[in-house]
């Protein structure tokens, strides 16, 4: 991506941050229970949210707590994957299945994979431009970020990547900062 | 900017965006009671096609209508991109839908699906615009489309968010939304169609803002809406505005929202345009649908100066987004 400054890539067992790995005892989605703990700890509502938005923000948390040469507040929040919001849409269709009809509206709320963008937004109080595209190849979304000017005369950071939760445990996030012209 | 160069709208109450128009012009609305689509789901009101749709199918149809100022060689070249807005389609695997759609045509460029919840017609659109604009492409196809299904309608139900009866945007009595099916596509280029006998309309700016303030409620004092509406109305005045098509859901939360919104942009004398009462919400579809409809209703405006509407749309996740379209006859 252009201007790509800092990164955090982070699967099911490993966390990465600008190249160097992040010891993490646990795995899976107790890994990011472990990983908002030592970085957040004072949000509870992350406990609300489904995995899709965990991983999002905690990949967001630990993104912009870094200190860089240039920490402006990101102007806005561009996310992208394959699978929209599988994971909890297979969640909330368990509640509405034959004989067992009891619709969930909190988790009918996190069957639209924007919300982790919403959830960032709180967190960061960014009031910027939120979008999620669901693609093929985080190559797409990369062509899609580069046709975004900046509004201003200056580059403004955009936080963006993909992120991918397809099944209990099973997710990947890359996330990273880049500067639009 | 980019030039409108074909349109469509399949909705239950028509075929084609004229169609659609005149149905709105004498009143006719699709919302009625439903009692037994969907097993367990308690009755509803909404706008849902008789004989029930298949997603992919039906959004071919609507590109091909779409098409007739175009040609079918256009949407199978290289330089034109499909972008599909859609919150669930008719199953949980969207992009495979949007592939689908863009192969029947005969187009192999790898389609965008956007999924910003409601306001997705909007961003649809205002992705296509900076596609265009950046040389990526030289033609987008924007296509919006939701149908209903058990699980939307539930979810809907669960929130407590649906009016028993029509919505009633804007009206102090309005008690929830209507939901909505429908097909709409928008084709943008960054050319004009030489010799069209039509009104040509080209989009102008767009903009996205979150509130950053709930996941499921609107912004009390409409922050993002009202930073999407400084936004594009930049470089005009309210007075050129000739129309301003509001989501207008017939939520309490979210009409008030908007007319906060509205009124802080300086925009409250500017006339309103709301089709919730006479599609319901279509959801993906509501951004590209909407817009249409907002044009046709500015076309009948005979003027000489330009005709600017502005569409506006919010959604979960606490989303905004606004584009403004000129018309130069």
């Amino acid at each position: 991506m252009l201007n790509a400054e800092s990164y955090i890539e982070i699967t099911p067992a490993s966390v990465v941050r600008n190249g160097q790995p992040i010891a993490v005892s646990e795995t899976g989605d107790r890994m990011l229970v472990e990983l908002y703990r030592r970085y957040a700890g004072d949000y509870p509502k992350f406990f609300k949210m489904d995995t899709l938005c965990r991983l999002g923000f905690i990949a967001a948390e630990i993104l912009l707590k870094e200190p860089t040469a240039n920490s402006q507040q990101p102007t806005a929040i561009i996310m992208a994957n394959r699978s929209a919001s599988i994971k909890n849409d297979t969640d909330y269709l368990a509640t509405i299945s034959d004989g067992n009809y009891y619709p969930s509206p909190s988790l009918f709320v996190y069957t639209l994979p924007n919300i982790v963008t919403g959830e960032i937004a709180i967190r960061h109080h960014i009031q910027g431009e939120t979008a999620f595209y669901i693609l093929d190849t985080p190559e797409q979304l990369e062509t899609i970020v580069k046709s975004q000017k900046s509004k201003t005369q200056s580059p403004e950071p955009i936080l963006c990547g993909w992120v991918e939760c397809s099944a209990a445990n099973e997710f990947y996030a890359k996330l990273q900062i880049i500067w639009n012209n | 900017m980019v030039y409108c160069i074909g349109h469509s709208i399949i909705s239950p109450l028509g075929e084609g965006s004229q169609a659609n128009f005149d149905a709105v012009q004498a009143g006719r609305t699709g919302l009625k009671i439903h009692t037994d689509r969907f097993a367990d789901v308690e009755p509803f009101c909404a706008s849902l096609f008789d004989t029930p749709q298949s997603f992919v199918p039906l959004c071919i149809k609507s590109v091909e209508q779409a098409l007739v100022y175009g040609s079918l060689s256009m949407v199978r070249s290289s330089d034109t991109i499909f972008i599909l807005s859609t919150t669930k389609g008719d199953n949980l695997d969207l992009w495979t839908s949007a592939q689908a759609i863009a192969r029947h045509f005969c187009n192999t460029n790898p389609p965008v699906v956007v999924s910003n919840a409601c306001t997705s017609g909007v961003c649809a659109q205002i992705t296509a615009q900076r596609l265009l604009e950046a040389g990526m492409y030289r033609q987008a196809v924007v296509i919006g489309c939701d149908l209903q299904t058990r699980f939307i309608v539930s979810g809907f139900q669960s929130f407590k968010a649906l009016s028993p009866e029509p919505c009633l945007p804007f009206s102090p009595d309005r008690k929830g939304l209507n939901l909505g099916e429908a097909a709409a596509t928008i084709i943008y280029s960054q050319q004009p169609i030489a010799n069209s006998q039509q009104p040509f309309w080209t989009l102008e700016t767009g903009s996205i803002h979150n509130d950053a303030n709930h996941i499921s409620a609107p912004s009390r004092t409409g922050e993002g809406a009202y930073q999407c509406l400084t936004d594009v109305m930049d470089g005009v005045t309210p007075d050129e505005i000739a129309l301003i098509g509001v989501h207008g859901t017939a939520t309490p939360y979210n009409d008030a929202m908007e007319q906060t919104a509205i009124e802080r942009a300086g925009l409250q004398n500017v006339p309103k345009n709301m089709l919730k009462p006479f599609f319901g919400h279509t959801m993906g579809a509501a951004g590209v649908l909407e817009t249409i409809l907002c044009m046709k209703e500015a076309e009948r405006q005979k003027t000489q100066k330009p005709i600017h509407v502005i569409k506006m749309l919010s959604g979960f996740g606490g989303v905004n987004a606004a584009i403004r379209l000129k018309s130069e006859y």
